[in-house]
């Protein structure tokens, strides 16, 4: 029974880090350009076939041994996920800002971003699903009498070192400075000597890095993929950001465990067919009592 | 000469609002912009600055220089950083939710050589004493003129020779506004060049060397501040008889 509850605590942890990591690059975007990146969940999707491509090529490679290939494919997938989400930026958002374009028709041009983004996959690489290769070994470690499997650890650990990392540079460098400054007026930022551009980059690089780092780490805990992967974790997430307040960091954060432990929580005491309506009731009802998200405050109009 | 300004034209979609309009800033000068609400003023900046639409108009035509070179294909980011021209904007625009210390340090993003930045900080706490106080404080909890010594010392962060002021004193007491004016006049002392806009034309035309007379998108009167201050007309139209 105690054991029941620890094992649950550690899964409502794990998918917490899931969502959070994924809600964070919707938060920072939104933050930055006031624009919902719906194509989002889509880039998390992305970054798990590029991890899972990357770690496929490296192991058929030959013999490098397989924490190297590890430690190759987070930079990687971060990286080309990156990538992934500054192309977005660039190719899709980009000419309808610099053309003074509606909200509803960026916003519209998102999801429509997301759904390419899934349908190029189901196209190039068909319907089959994937499996992840093993590239570390399950393994159950004890904590002080408390027992948790070494990649559940990893993905809580990995979480938590993102979001303080994350909370310095928004808090301590130039960057983030620009980043907290052009969410609150963006007509001063080339006041400031910075072309806004930059820290549009940045963010989009950041927030879809993270996602990357997500889709890996979610193929590596269940590996199977397929190309609607990221669709309904990735409107989860989004959920939970708002939830959280959407533009605060620590409301993604929050919002992401909150969400994670209702799941989890939902599961262990109904059937889990009753998981997803009992989630989004409670998100509702928050919403319902708290409009600006837990951390929000009603600065701007939200979507 | 620092600034030239030739034959401007400014059309915010349809509305044109400047109908060509001609000035020049002289190096280490004090010129003012006076006029009206609605005269143009706030647009003649915006428009130096080359800041995009929709706060600054969709289309111009005539030519603003510096230093003799077209500035019209410069991004504004780089009117600050290269030409080091800065702007003080209407009503502030501070970033509220950054603290002093951050606004002051977020200037200083694009500068290439940081070797004077402490002195340069230095010059603005001299200047603002107010502003080293409150140094860790969010800068939205300022009073209204500490605000505005906020814009001005987040402008000089810049590392600018060449600074715009769109009416600073607007809502300051008296006081504030002696102090305001006395920290311009020892910028001005120290070389800063300055363009000064502002509604009050008694004040503008008492600090400044020269003067532009702002209606309705056209230029109706220029001249030293001596000659602008004894006009019939500017008197008439400005100076409250
Ligand atoms: N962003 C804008 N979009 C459309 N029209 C504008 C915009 N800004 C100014 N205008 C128009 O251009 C004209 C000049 O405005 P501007 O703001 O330059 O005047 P101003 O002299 O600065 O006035 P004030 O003293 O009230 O600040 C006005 O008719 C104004 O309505
Ligand atoms: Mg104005």
């Amino acid at each position: 029974m105690f054991d029941g509850i620890i094992q649950n605590i550690f899964n409502a942890l794990q998918w917490g880090s899931f969502y959070s990591l994924i809600a964070l690059g919707y938060c920072l975007v939104y933050g930055v350009l006031l624009l919902i990146n719906f194509a989002h969940g889509d880039v998390f999707m992305v970054g798990a076939y590029l991890a899972f491509f990357l770690a496929t090529c490296l192991l058929g490679a030959g013999s490098l041994p397989h924490w190297l290939i590890l430690a190759l494919i987070v930079p990687l997938t971060m990286i080309l996920t990156s990538l992934v989400g500054v192309a977005i930026e660039r190719v899709a958002y980009r000419p309808l800002r610099r053309k003074g374009a509606n909200k509803l028709y960026v916003v519209i041009t998102a999801l429509m971003c997301g759904l390419i983004l899934e349908h190029a996959n189901l196209a190039i690489f068909g319907a089959s699903r994937r499996s992840f290769p093993t590239l570390v070994d399950q393994a159950t470690i004890n904590l002080a009498g408390l027992s948790v499997t070494n990649l559940k650890m990893a993905v809580i650990v990995v979480a938590f070192l993102v979001f303080i990392l994350l909370e310095l540079v928004i808090s301590k460098t130039k960057i983030g400075m620009a980043m907290r400054a052009i969410s609150y007026d963006r007509f001063a930022i080339p006041l400031m000597g910075i072309p806004p551009e930059n820290i549009i980059v940045f963010t989009f690089a950041l927030g879809s890095g993270l996602a990357g780092l997500a889709g890996l780490l979610f193929a590596m805990s269940y590996p199977v993929l397929d190309p609607y992967m990221g669709a309904m974790i990735g409107w989860k997430a989004f959920i939970a950001a708002v939830v959280g307040g959407i533009g605060e960091i620590r409301g993604a954060l929050v919002g992401g465990f909150l969400l994670g432990f209702v799941e989890i929580m939902a599961v262990a005491f109904f059937p889990s067919t009753f998981r997803d309506l009992i989630a989004f009731t409670i998100l509702l009802l928050i919403l319902w009592k708290k409009p600006t998200g837990l951390f929000g405050v009603s600065r701007y109009q939200k979507i | 000469m620092l600034l030239t300004v030739e034959d401007l034209h400014a059309n915010y979609g349809t509305i044109e609002a400047l109908h060509g309009i001609s000035l020049h800033v002289a190096e280490g000068e004090i010129v003012t912009l006076i006029g009206a609400n609605g005269a143009g003023k706030t647009t003649t900046l915006h428009s130096i600055m080359r800041l995009p639409p929709p706060e600054a108009p969709k289309t111009i035509k005539g030519d603003i220089k510096i230093q003799g070179e077209s500035i019209l294909a410069i991004p504004t980011h780089d009117v600050v950083r290269k030409l080091h021209v800065a702007l003080v904007p209407e009503g502030r625009r501070i970033f509220g939710n950054l603290s002093v210390m951050e606004n002051l340090t977020l200037a200083t993003y694009a500068r290439n050589r940081n070797d004077d930045l402490e002195q340069d900080l230095d010059q603005v706490f001299t200047l603002f004493p107010r502003l080293a106080e409150r140094r860790k404080q969010r800068s939205e909890l300022l009073s209204g003129g500490e605000q505005q010594m906020l814009a001005m010392g987040r402008a000089l962060m810049s590392n600018c020779r060449f600074i715009l002021l769109d009416e600073p004193s607007m809502g300051l007491a008296p006081l504030l506004m002696q102090e305001l004016f006395k920290a311009m006049r020892q910028l001005n002392e120290h070389g800063m060049t300055i363009l000064l806009v502002e509604q009050n034309a008694r004040v503008a035309l008492r600090f400044a060397h020269r003067g532009y007379v702002l209606d309705t998108g056209s230029i109706v009167a220029e001249g030293t501040s001596d000659l602008l201050l004894n006009d019939p007309e500017v008197k008439r139209a400005y100076l409250g008889g």
